[in-house]
């Protein structure tokens, strides 16, 4: 069966863009979860929608397992190939098909790279708000799988909260259309229940986004403290006092030790926590905002106090902040990213029980978040090449989880569940509402073959291997959120 | 009509019951006329601390209780739910897919929306989403449910995302003699950087503008919108400017012998809507474009027949849905999602049970 359908899908595609040789599909067998490698029995890279069509499609027929990929970051393990399946490239599907600055919305094909879109739309104002730390790389159509984040999501929302409009091809090869080009809707929202249905749903096409002004001014702040608790307590005090910056984050001692490390961000040496915090809007807004913002920052107990004065210093704050996860590479061979997502107000309390969780597990964690939406990141650091290391960072990386959900929290706060969280969807939401889950995927695909394997927990599961920094972060492209 | 008080009553309720058609206090009366089952006594707010910005109630808490909490700590809704001194409530807001002309900054109830407990056609009790303000766990069934006018569940719960209200606001009027020359402008400002919290045209020939922040900074920001205007602007503050809001929120201006329709559109389809209207002599019925034109409100006369205005929303390529007013449900172009749509129902809905009688709805073609 598998020859035949190989023999079919080649009759699709130009050999170039149909790779089934052992070191062509090298690069496809992994994504951002570097853990995790599956040897695909093809990898095919249309260039039209017609050609996604038509092999998916083929794919239905025999029950083949299929991936649809982009430039693979995923943290979660979410495109790493099904043994036996299909990958499906879609990033020689990169164009932008309308862009419209006065209707402030641009139809882009899933290949287009996310930080591209701000780029083509930057000379009418305008920007693309979803920034996740690997945008340079990262295609859109992932971000739209997966309901990508970033540092600005406290405000602006996720992915789902930029996407307008879809044309999906579903599991079965059927294609239907769903939202269109306004913000609002008439009938249910079938655009919101697509995105973050991490590939199980079938694969977006075409997709419609939502563009947004450029704020006119930007006041970036980066306060340094003497305890992670302070910078916490800086986070309360800014959220109780009214304002709604964009973004607000925390990185500890290791994860300033990695920055410092990958980009001489030169924290200041003693610093225990560094905070993050952007106000962006109108001039006269920001520039009224700003005295209550330094006012709440000096009483919190911050030493030292950074403000961006240039675009250039802004860029510099956000550098090392976003390159901070990559970095620990630098500190430690192997690392896994966590990314739940605890209740504000319980983000001291989760921040000790993972130091406690950490010293008395004797591995190191490194934290830096998204402290304005609760969202975590803790990097737990291992050295794959001992024995029984990775196993024992799988399981702080489980304790911690286990802490978000028993806070009432979530398991992701944007990577998603993929390959690696999918032992916990249960654990939080329950048998029951997992089993629903699983019926109206089934519903959706009657042959369980899109992206099969990730979300539910599967019989089918790829071993577990250390293999350090993915080559792009190794080169310092991409960077992880 | 059956009252129940709790999730638990809700579940028995849809258990009971052959077709469910649910109320909230009826203020989209287009949609809950044939209503059968009421959450009006399923209400109150559950859970609230501000400074996590969110907050979980039952479906039929009045929209107006969760403001007046929210304000004691400074917060608001910042979709700008309508129908909210009617009596409207969360649920009835979700279910039919809502917002206000304030969603024109942050988003709709769609964006705000974090989780949901709701019963499905099986009568099972079932929660999606989750109750913090950011989460990428499993399908986002809260977001299903938004529009969906109970096709996919009952709501019984909900969580919520707020975020702190701007301080003081001021809404700049500028008046057209027609709406060729306002569309222009109205999307020169909704390209703009001047973060405005709603952009509204209001027809015969009225921009409305509305500018919310600080106090210290308000005068200068309007001062700045009304040179970049360039017209004669006139400015309303206070209580002013809270009234041309309020009447836009509750629709104060629709008919009593109109139906409210809600289309979404795209701010470019405005001028062929217009001459459209012109052409079918409508041009004299009262409409509203909203959220810097990405919605039309449409007060359509009772007298001049669905079948007319389905005609003319086909002809846009527009559906349209029936808010208040005659039970005429969705008109318009079928919609392109349906193969997806009928897959989610039989699941949510296994036995048509939230099946509506007029044309379009997840079962019915």
């Amino acid at each position: 069966m598998t020859q035949a359908f190989v023999e079919a899908i080649r009759a699709i595609y130009p050999t170039d863009r149909c790779l089934t040789g052992k070191a062509e599909l090298a690069p496809y067998e992994s994504d951002g979860l570097t853990a995790f490698r599956v040897h695909p029995i093809g990898v095919v890279l249309p260039t039209t929608s017609e050609e996604v069509i038509a092999s998916i499609r083929l794919c239905h027929q025999p029950g083949i397992p299929f991936v649809v990929r982009g430039s693979g970051t995923s943290l979660s393990g979410g495109s790493v190939p099904i043994d036996g399946g299909l990958v499906i490239g879609l990033n020689k599907m990169n164009k932008i098909l309308r862009y419209s600055p006065e209707e402030r919305i641009a139809v882009v094909q899933p290949g287009v790279i996310n930080m591209r879109v701000s780029q083509a739309v930057a000379a009418e104002g305008l920007y693309y708000a979803p920034d996740p730390s690997s945008a340079t790389v990262c295609t859109i159509g992932g971000n739209v799988a997966f309901n990508s984040g970033g540092a600005h999501c406290l405000k602006y929302g996720m992915t789902s909260n930029h996407v307008l409009g879809l044309k999906v091809v579903l599991p079965d090869g059927e294609v239907v259309e769903v939202g269109a080009d306004s913000l609002e809707q008439v009938g249910a929202d079938l655009v919101g229940m697509f995105v973050g249905s991490e590939g199980l749903f079938g694969c977006a096409v075409e997709i419609t986004l939502r563009l947004l002004p450029k704020p006119e001014k930007y006041y970036t702040v980066q306060a340094a403290y003497k305890s992670l608790a302070q910078a916490g307590e800086a986070v309360s005090l800014i959220v109780a006092s009214g304002l709604l910056p964009g973004a607000i984050e925390i990185m500890d001692r290791l994860a300033m030790d990695a920055s410092d490390a990958a980009v001489q961000a030169n924290y200041p040496k003693d610093a225990k926590a560094i905070l993050i915090v952007e106000l962006e809007g109108p001039t006269e807004e920001v520039d009224a905002e700003t005295p209550t913002l330094l006012k709440l920052i000096e009483e919190s107990g911050a030493y030292r106090i950074d403000v961006a004065k240039d675009a250039a210093e802004r860029l510099k704050i956000w550098t090392g902040r976003k390159c901070a996860f990559s970095a620990v590479g630098r500190l430690s061979p192997d690392f896994i990213v966590q990314d739940g997502v605890v209740p504000r107000t319980k983000l001291g309390y989760a921040l000790a029980e993972i130091d406690r969780i950490s010293t008395e597990s004797g591995i190191p964690v490194a934290n830096v978040f998204h402290a304005g939406d609760g969202n975590l990141h803790p990097l737990i650091l291992f050295n794959g090449r001992e024995e029984g290391a990775l196993e024992r960072a799988e399981e702080v990386a489980s304790e911690i989880l286990r802490l978000c959900i028993k806070l009432g929290g979530s398991i992701t706060g944007e990577h998603g569940v993929g390959l690696e969280k999918r032992a916990f969807i249960e654990e939080m939401f329950g048998k029951k509402d997992t089993d629903f889950m699983r019926q109206i995927r089934a519903a959706i695909d009657s042959a369980e073959i899109a992206n099969k394997g990730k979300m539910f927990p599967d019989l089918q599961a790829p071993a577990l291997t250390h293999r350090g920094l993915h080559p792009i972060e190794q080169q310092g492209i991409a960077f992880r959120n | 009509m059956i009252h129940p008080t709790s999730l638990e009553e809700l579940q028995s309720a849809v258990r009971e019951l052959d077709r469910v058609i649910v109320r909230g206090s009826g203020t989209k009366s287009a949609m809950s006329s044939s209503a059968n089952l009421s959450t009006a006594d399923l209400s109150g707010i559950l859970e609230y601390d501000p400074s996590e910005f969110t907050f979980t109630a039952r479906a039929g808490t009045r929209i107006s209780e969760v403001k007046e909490l929210l304000a004691k700590s400074g917060q608001y809704l910042p979709f700008d739910p309508p129908f909210v001194q009617a009596g409207g409530t969360l649920g009835g807001t979700i279910a039919a897919g809502l917002s206000g002309p304030g969603r024109f900054r942050y988003g709709g109830v769609r964006d705000f929306l974090l989780g949901i407990r709701f019963v499905t056609g099986d009568g099972e009790i079932h929660a999606g989403g989750g109750k913090v303000v950011k989460n990428a766990a499993g399908f986002d069934s809260p977001k299903l449910m938004t529009g969906a006018r109970g096709a996919f569940g009952v709501i019984g719960e909900v969580t919520f995302k707020v975020f702190p209200e701007p301080r003081e606001y001021q809404t700049v009027i500028v008046s057209f003699p027609t709406a060729d020359e306002a569309i222009p402008l109205m999307a020169r400002l909704a390209m703009s950087n001047f973060e405005l919290a709603c952009l509204d045209f209001v027809m015969p020939g009225q921009l409305q503008l509305r500018v919310g922040g600080l106090h210290e900074s308000l005068e200068r920001r309007v001062d700045r919108i009304k040179s970049f205007i360039g017209r004669t602007c006139e400015v309303r503050s206070g209580s002013d400017d809270e009234q041309v809001w309020h009447n836009a929120r509750e629709f104060t201006w629709v008919p009593s012998d109109a139906t409210l329709i809600k289309v979404a559109i795209n701010p470019r389809q405005i001028v062929e809507i217009e001459r459209s209207l012109e052409k079918s002599s409508a041009s004299h019925v009262d409409r509203r474009y909203s959220v810097g034109g990405n919605v039309l409100w449409l007060a359509w006369p009772n007298e001049k027949t669905s079948e007319k205005l389905g005609r003319l929303l086909t002809s846009w390529n527009l559906p349209g849905v029936a808010v208040r007013g005659e039970p005429w449900g969705i008109l318009g172009p079928q919609n392109k999602g349906d193969v997806f749509q009928q897959r989610l129902s039989s699941v949510f809905d296994p036995l048509n049970k939230f099946q509506r009688n007029d044309r379009r709805t997840a079962n019915s073609h």
